[in-house]
């Protein structure tokens, strides 16, 4: 194989495709540093998908970060400009404690933000872009999506306090209903309440089952309707399959706002993409505009990719100690511009995995061994 | 022939009983009951694959996908933190996550507590929310003797019965959460088999309905 596709892993050449993708839609390549200065990241831990960052101090004295998030660089160097959308895509590598590792990685992922002015149809156009990566992966593909003003309408009328509050999302994150139930009922809430969370939490499946039950749970009507129109307009651009509704996927309420989601694809087990609006981090931020944007998780997707080479050469061409220079490079342009890959070496290395042996007699390559 | 659902089953009498619930709950595989030192087994027809794992290790099976679902007690699952669903409370292996010192003991709050354990996050989250300041001795077994040694002030362990404790001569003093084993299963797997995991959750749930 010759060319980018055949030096760039699995997961990079998916990169490139995705930003092609991204960019057909207005999307603008964004390329940044990879560093920041701590404080960027210090102030807003919560909205890290890791809360440890790795640190250093510059030669000015200032506390940098390798960046851990994409989103804060963009957010910070945007406009803040209410009127319009900024549509940026990247390719980056971020870094961050993952796992149960407790030791830092690079991370390569991709994605886009859309910042503005974000209507329905800028919305809608984000979900498809995020249910196009996902189908970018030929593989069965799953994309939840939930209305975190509809969960927070069932969370408020439960009226706990904010601890008692984080622990209940915390439930409403692991479907765990008993534990749940066994919360709201030691703090008291009303059980018309809880009754109308759990109802809430059970609806989970595609928006033709889930959208005519919601309707019953009096949700607040905007947010009802939002998510009926996107999931209409998905519909409408054959992603319809890939939605599922489902209220247990929650997000940080202090950052996110509307509608969040999150993609899976099978044969990872855990999500490959995750995203949301996010008007309340901008604000946070000092900006007047709303936002919206996902990201791609690429290093997750590493191990779908096709298998790694079996040998780490095709032939393994072995010449004399006295062998004409000018016969061995004849030899080795010719293999190769007959699209081998060739290792020319005086004595077989040990470890070198190959899949067919040859000696350099003179001009001509004489084949010894082959496992073809 | 149905997919395979992977289910990761503790090692053990809690595994036993577990088993019990996923045959009556549609998921039979017989050859899982017989003597044997095989760690896998397979029942194509009803598509459901077991494997037995050491009971701390499931719901890393489950949360890494090399299982879909599985059994976890709610130890392993508040010490961990998993990234699971917790579908259900199976009400079995009953038992409770408590502080435990030598008879008599006396909480100095001058000083800082000494606590052994084997669930250091459970131990330093249950006093960081009581304000107290604590020194984590992290042991791996016989919790028990650490007070008696001198080692700690106090063990935080799982109790079943509290004979353990009562033939060492310490005794409760505070119970910090009451631990069962739970059904979990993977958020990816959930996605892509929710209605066969939704079937599997109801006759489950409608079996511990039974247990008192």
């Amino acid at each position: 194989m010759s060319g980018a596709g055949g030096v760039l892993r699995y997961a990079e050449r998916i990169g490139v495709a995705l930003c092609e993708r991204y960019r057909g839609y207005g999307y603008a390549q964004y390329k940044m540093s990879k560093f920041e200065e701590y404080d960027l990241y210090a102030r807003n831990k919560e909205f890290l998908v890791s809360d440890t960052v790795l640190t250093f101090t510059d030669l000015s004295g200032r506390l940098m970060a390798l960046k851990p998030d994409v989103t804060f660089s963009i957010v910070r160097n945007s406009r803040d400009d209410a009127a319009g959308v900024q549509k940026v895509c990247y390719t980056e590598n971020v870094y961050r404690a993952t796992g149960g590792s407790r030791s830092f990685h690079e991370i390569l992922q991709a994605g886009l933000e859309c910042i503005g002015d974000i209507d329905d149809y800028q919305l809608a156009e984000v979900l498809f872009l995020a249910a196009d990566s996902l189908r970018l992966l030929a593989r069965p593909c799953v994309l939840t999506v939930s209305h975190l003003d509809i969960l927070a309408d069932a969370l408020a009328r439960l009226g706990l306090s904010d601890a008692m509050g984080q622990r209940v999302l915390t439930c409403v994150g692991e479907k765990n209903l008993h534990e749940l139930s066994a919360l709201c009922q030691e703090a008291g809430a009303p059980p018309e309440a809880v009754d109308r969370l759990l109802a809430l939490l059970r609806l989970s499946g595609a928006p033709e089952a889930v959208l005519p039950a919601l309707e019953a749970l009096e949700c607040p009507a905007a947010a009802l309707a939002q998510l009926r129109r996107v999931a209409d307009c998905l519909e409408s651009l054959g992603c319809g399959g890939l939605l599922r509704i489902d209220f247990s996927l929650v997000s940080d309420m202090n950052y996110y706002n509307g509608m969040v989601w999150k993609g899976f694809v099978d044969g990872v087990p855990e999500g490959v993409l995750s995203g949301g609006q996010y008007d309340r981090l901008m604000h946070k931020m000092g900006r007047r505009a709303g936002a919206a944007g996902f990201a791609v998780y690429l290093d997750a997707l590493e191990r779908l990719g096709e298998d790694g080479p079996a040998c780490d050469v095709e032939l393994l061409l072995l010449y004399d100690a006295d062998a004409d220079v000018r016969a061995v490079s004849a030899a080795v342009q010719r293999l190769v511009a007959e699209g081998h890959s060739v290792s020319a070496q005086r004595a077989v290395p040990e470890k070198l995995k190959y899949k067919a042996l040859a000696r350099l007699r003179g001009s001509e390559v004489i084949r010894l061994e082959s496992d073809a | 022939m149905k997919a395979m659902l992977n289910v990761a089953l503790p090692k053990g009498r809690l595994g036993q009983q577990v088993y019990a619930m996923f045959d009556k709950a549609g998921f039979p595989c017989p050859a899982l009951l017989e003597d044997s030192r095989k760690l896998i087994f397979e029942n194509a027809d009803a598509g459901v694959r077991y494997f037995w794992v050491k009971p701390s290790d499931v719901a890393i099976y489950v949360e890494r996908g090399a299982a879909d679902v599985g059994v976890a007690g709610k130890d392993i699952l508040l010490e961990y933190r998993p990234d699971v669903y917790e579908l259900l409370d199976l009400k079995l292996g009953k038992c409770r996550m408590a502080v435990a010192a030598k008879a008599g003991f006396c909480d100095d709050r001058r000083k800082t507590l000494r606590v052994a354990t084997k669930f250091g996050r459970i131990a330093a989250e249950y006093y960081a929310s009581q304000g107290r300041d604590i020194d984590i001795i992290h042991l791996n077994g016989s919790i028990e003797i650490a007070p008696i040694l001198g080692l700690s002030d106090v063990i935080v362990d799982i109790v079943e019965t509290g004979k353990t404790l009562r033939e060492n001569h310490l005794e409760v003093v505070e119970t910090i959460v009451p631990i069962s084993a739970r059904f979990i299963a993977n958020k990816a797997s959930y996605a892509f088999n929710q209605a066969r995991l939704e079937g599997l959750y109801h006759a489950l749930l409608a079996q511990t309905e039974e247990i008192v």
